[in-house]
């Protein structure tokens, strides 16, 4: 299985965990990532002014460079995968602005290229139960809070992968490698977003009901697809450690995936979590989970 | 408020109209948006109050509330509006408004330097697309 790859910004700065540890499942799992020779950021959130083309170049230069190498485009990151598909939904649908973007980017791209996200590869192309097959530490009896925020499933008729309501992809990824999904309602809220650099922190309110909900049903560890909804989640809870209080890790979900295939601290790369996930695992005492503990 | 054709139909509606690509008057004011809104804790409008003024033709009321600036662009009250507006482009209409002559809404200069240290990169490339 190959695929034509795009990291995005974040992945190769502040979230290197998320990359590190996907790209040591896919090998396990006989994924290959060709990263595209050609990409640039996606810009991070989609435009929402139909009178302004411009913020679609970028994504649209990356999307044209994945046509030439002639495979699916997956993404890790939810915002990638947001931006990247409403733009081809775009350029599929709406004549007049592919011309203009296509005329001013100097490229042929009328919305060829498939986008996927990662755990549609998991989904659909190796299957839950074959992936189950692959797990060598299973995290047997974690209880997990899987957490889809906005970007994965907003708006539906444009990028969802999964039901915009009531979501299991995550779900039935967890239970696949052994962990005990917990329900809670908040599971779909918006984490706060880029709203966390506005002073004041106005984005901290809705995090922390995340959080506390997640809490509330028992959850040990809180899962993501989105650096913003990780760092969000977790710096909502600054300093509850250092305060003794029950605090949560956020992780990406391919971090727990590559734990439950074996891999240590070294390819989950927790460096920069607030929460330290690695004490959380040891205290709940999950059995076999690789270099956690 | 004294309500007449030229207050209600105004230039800078037409505008807004114009960016986002929403018809204002659509909305009938069920208020669902506003009930499943994620940050309504920090705004001073509720979203569809937001939406009414603008129909209302008040742009300049709902240009200097802070509910503009702490939409998350999420995307809920758009998948669940029973009309099928999309609120995050209204609000993005009313951003523009502000920042395209020039203004901005966040100070490179006055993002605490600890949270600049920490803060992913998806999260300033977002914020400086939405508040300059």
């Amino acid at each position: 299985m190959v695929y034509s790859y795009f990291p995005g910004c974040t992945l190769r700065a502040k979230a290197k965990g998320f990359e590190s540890s996907t790209l040591a499942s896919c090998e396990v799992l006989g994924v290959c990532l060709e990263e595209l020779e050609e990409w640039q950021c996606c810009g991070a959130t989609f435009p929402l002014q139909i009178d302004n083309s411009f913020p679609l170049v970028s994504p649209t230069r990356t999307l044209a460079s994945a046509k030439k190498a002639g495979r699916e485009l997956v993404t890790l990151c939810s915002a990638c995968l947001n931006v990247l598909k409403r733009t081809n939904h775009v350029i599929r649908e709406d004549l007049d602005k592919r011309e203009k973007v296509c005329a001013f980017i100097e490229e042929d791209y009328s919305g060829e290229v498939e986008v996927l996200h990662f755990l549609e590869i998991l989904r659909d192309e190796i299957g839950f139960e074959a992936l189950a097959r692959k797990v060598v530490a299973p995290l047997s009896g974690l209880p997990v809070a899987a957490y889809y925020g906005c970007l994965l499933l907003r708006p539906p008729e444009e990028v969802g992968i999964d039901d915009p309501e009531a979501p299991k992809v995550l779900e039935d990824f967890l239970l696949a490698l052994g962990c005990d999904p917990v329900d809670y309602p908040y599971k779909t809220e918006c984490c706060g977003s880029y709203v966390v650099l506005q002073p004041g922190e106005p984005a901290m309110s809705p995090s922390r009901l995340v959080v506390e909900s997640a809490k509330s049903r028992g959850a040990k560890v809180i899962v993501t697809s989105c650096p913003l909804c990780q760092f969000n989640l977790d710096y909502a809870q600054s300093g509850s450690v250092e305060r003794g209080e029950n605090a949560v890790p956020v992780v990406y979900f391919t971090q727990l995936l590559a734990a439950a295939l074996g891999f240590g601290e070294e390819i989950l790369q927790f460096d920069g979590h607030i929460v330290p996930p690695g004490l959380i695992f040891q205290s709940v005492g999950v059995g076999g989970c690789g270099g956690l503990t | 408020m004294k309500l007449s054709r030229e207050v209600i139909h105004t230039e800078d509606k037409r505008k807004l109209q114009d960016i986002s690509g929403e018809e204002i008057l659509s909305c009938y004011q069920c208020g669902k948006c506003s009930a499943g809104c994620a940050m309504t804790s920090a705004m001073d409008l509720l979203p569809h109050q937001v939406i009414r003024l603008l129909q209302l033709g008040q742009v300049q009321e709902a240009l200097d509330s802070k509910t503009i600036w702490v939409c998350a662009s999420c995307l809920a009250c758009s998948a669940r509006c029973p009309r099928g507006m999309s609120l995050p482009n209204v609000m993005e209409s009313l951003r523009s408004t502000f920042l395209r002559p020039g203004d901005r809404c966040l100070n490179p200069a006055e993002i605490p330097y600890e949270l600049l240290e920490i803060v992913p990169e998806q999260a300033l490339v977002a914020a400086f697309r939405k508040y300059t």
